[in-house]
């Protein structure tokens, strides 16, 4: 049998906990569901192959947000995060991440990853950040992937590889039930029944389409086509302030970082053409892209990350990083562009827009035990709303979801399948492959992504978004009525479209609901431009309410943590003040 | 509407002398976080199916030859 062939096949499977994608939440949370309940089954369902998916398929350089005794304290961190979000924080789920993630630390080290030490043997955290000092490098962080799989196969945790879940399934009573899910090489259909399930798919990253036209160079791993957001959207959860986009400054062309965080704190930094600094700060936040797509408008463009005031011991050391994990073929991109950092700066741009909370504060609602709205329903990582939470979020509130998800399905019987909504999403997914003629997935969504660019790209410009609503529906049509997949790859391609087209809806729509300028560039409306704490000083929570795209407002929780009004608006103050 | 094919040069290139697929390895067909790879059913040898490439490396850091190079993006090069 060939491969990507289409079989018709349909099997159902029951577990304890699914836990679907594998990437750096997921493994996390499988594992700690499974350690809660050793006798239980966990099944980790991942769309490629749990050994090299999600963001961190080739290691990480560094852990972004490490709260670690004796260089800064859960209350600091939970301030900072607190003010680079504008305010609009449930503290608790912060606060809670930075009392454990020093934990998570000393187990990922216990797994055999290493993080940067000094010669007392104590972790070597830089400063990045405007305020406190939370980085911490991982010289072998090319470790990361294969020290998670070891534990899966010692946990003894079902890996189910090369299934995509398409839609959650829920009982009569409104709790989770399940998954359907499509293997991706064969068209054939796996249902799997779970007590509790937990959403790790990652960030909605391919949104928007990268300036190079390529539409596979994305920030983000371009198997995250947002398939988490759509999901909890169809199944009722609500997801929070999905107009706080993610944009990202970038190696131009290249689309990956640069990266300040690892160059930084050996002096490198963020210049003009005139070779000077412009922002204060590298740590990425709104307000400093906006300072930067400022610059890049100004004249005073391009913007370059620049190395070649340092010493050449320093710059082979930040290439030795640099070039090996992460985004290793950034050593092979400078070397093809002639690009010495001893003698040239690089150059840099912003990315496209996408969702995440990984980097800015776009996810599906969670409380701080990273429930959704859905009873049973979990989600962690760069899909879930706990703001700025990076790779040691994922791994932290991962955890939190796995306890809390096997505590569930501890005390929960298995709910009900509706046979007739799994007919359904089996009409749904497979109707592309019905069709003799008609449009290919990829043209569909080089459509999407090209209108999300032209008209949902702060700034945001309410007659913009409304052509682009219209423009973004009769694609959709062409979508439901018109797309055509000739084999289960293509098939895949077609599935990741619509989750694709869901999420550019999702976001203009919550793009028009908050009727003011807020996080910098993330959300710059220009008929609405000044921040609005009278009336938006509030999250706002997107769902699925009687079948409508509803958005609805919703407080900020009491901090744990006080902000005080002069220390409210340090990350508006990014711009470097010109000295004479 | 009919369909037109139109050409692409693919990122990743194997090299068949030292591809052992022939011998039953499919490595970077499994690990390929977009799933573009396959073994050729006329060469038996691994090539790139699909021009869907994150150039994220792990075809080439896991192939137990060294048969797998990847090179950036014709578009974005
Ligand atoms: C280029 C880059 C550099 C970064 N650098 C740093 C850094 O230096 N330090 C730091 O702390 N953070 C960094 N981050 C952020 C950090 O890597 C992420 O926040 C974190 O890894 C996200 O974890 P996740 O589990 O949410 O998503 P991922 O690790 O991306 O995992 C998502 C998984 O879900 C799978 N999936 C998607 N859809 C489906 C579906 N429908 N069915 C089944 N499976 C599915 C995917 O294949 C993937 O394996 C970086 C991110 C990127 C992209
Ligand atoms: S991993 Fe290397 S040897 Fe194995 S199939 Fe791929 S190219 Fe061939
Ligand atoms: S570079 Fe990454 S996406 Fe491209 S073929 Fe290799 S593993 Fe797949």
């Amino acid at each position: 049998m060939a491969m990507d062939e289409i079989i018709d096949g349909l099997s159902e499977v029951s577990c304890d906990v699914l836990v679907i994608g594998g990437g750096t939440a997921g493994p996390m949370a499988a594992l700690k569901a499974k350690m809660k309940n050793p006798k239980a089954n966990v099944v980790l369902l991942e769309k490629a192959n749990v050994k090299r998916s999600g963001a961190i398929s080739m290691g990480m350089d560094g852990l972004n947000n490490a709260v670690i005794p004796g260089y800064a304290t859960p209350e600091q961190y939970t301030k900072e995060i607190t003010i680079a979000n504008d305010g609009i924080v449930d503290q608790k789920a912060v606060y809670k991440y930075a009392q454990s993630c020093y934990s998570i630390i000393e187990e990922l080290d216990s797994f055999g990853i290493r993080f940067l030490k000094n010669e007392n043997g104590d972790y070597a955290v830089k400063k990045v950040h405007h305020i406190g000092t939370y980085v911490l490098p991982m010289p072998n962080g090319e470790t990361v992937k294969k020290a998670l799989y070891r534990q899966l196969r010692r946990a003894r945790i079902l890996i189910s590889n090369r299934y995509m879940a398409t839609r959650l399934l829920k009982g009569a009573d409104g709790r989770i039930a399940g998954v359907v899910s499509v293997n991706t090489r064969t068209a054939e259909f796996l249902v799997i029944k779970a007590k509790a399930v937990i959403l790790c798919t990652g960030a909605a990253g391919r949104l928007g389409l990268p300036t190079s036209g390529y539409m596979f160079g994305t920030y983000e791993n371009a198997a995250n086509s947002g398939d988490g957001y759509a999901m909890a959207y169809h199944a009722g959860a609500a997801l929070a302030n999905l107009e706080c986009y993610q944009i990202n400054p970038l190696i131009k062309d290249y689309n990956g970082p640069a990266c300040a965080y690892v160059a930084g704190p050996f002096g490198a930094f963020t210049a003009n053409n005139e070779d000077r600094r412009f922002i204060e700060c590298d740590y990425w936040s709104g307000q400093m892209m906006l300072e930067f797509y400022n610059e890049l408008l100004s004249g005073k463009g391009p913007v370059f990350l620049q190395l070649k005031h340092l010493h050449d011991k320093t710059i082979e050391e930040i290439e030795s990083t640099l070039h090996k994990v992460e985004r290793p073929t950034r050593g092979l991109f400078q070397q093809g562009r002639g690009v010495d950092y001893r003698k040239e700066s690089i150059e840099m741009h912003i990315s496209e827009i996408g969702l995440c909370s990984g980097h800015s504060a776009s996810g599906v609602f969670v409380d701080d035990n990273a429930r959704t709205t859905v009873p049973g329903l979990y989600a962690a990582g760069d899909m879930a709303s706990v703001p700025h939470n990076y790779m040691l979020g994922a791994f932290t509130n991962g955890s939190f979801a796995g306890l809390d998800a096997m505590e569930f399905a501890d005390n929960h019987d298995f709910a009900e399948l509706d046979a007739g909504e799994i007919a359904r999403e089996r009409d749904r997914v497979l109707a592309p492959t019905k069709r003799e003629d008609g449009i290919p997935p990829n043209q569909v969504e080089y459509k999407t992504r090209r209108l999300v660019n032209d008209y949902l790209q702060p700034p945001k410009v309410t007659r913009k978004y409304e052509l682009g609503m219209r423009r973004l529906a009769e694609v959709r049509d062409d979508m439901e009525q018109r797309m055509m997949a000739r084999n289960s790859h293509e098939l895949l391609r077609a599935l990741e479209v619509a989750s694709i087209m869901d999420c550019a809806d999702m976001a203009a729509h919550a793009s028009m609901f908050r009727e003011e300028s807020r996080w910098g560039l993330y959300h710059w409306r220009t008929d609405f431009p000044e921040k609005d704490d009278a009336n938006w000083f509030c999250h706002t929570l997107l769902s699925k309410q009687n079948g409508r795209m509803t958005s609805e407002k919703r407080a900020v929780e009491p901090y744990v943590v006080p902000i005080a009004d002069d220390e409210k608006d340090l990350y508006d103050k990014q711009r470097v003040r010109a000295t004479a | 509407m009919p369909l037109a094919t139109y050409q692409t040069s693919v990122p990743v290139v194997v090299d068949d002398a030292k591809c052992i697929a022939d011998k039953g390895c499919t490595v970077c067909v499994d690990v390929c976080p977009l799933d573009v790879l396959r073994i050729s059913d006329m060469t038996g040898k691994a090539y790139m199916a699909y021009d869907e490439c994150w150039y994220c490396m792990p075809c080439e850091a896991d192939c137990p030859t060294g048969a797998v190079t990847v090179n950036i993006p014709y578009l974005l090069r």
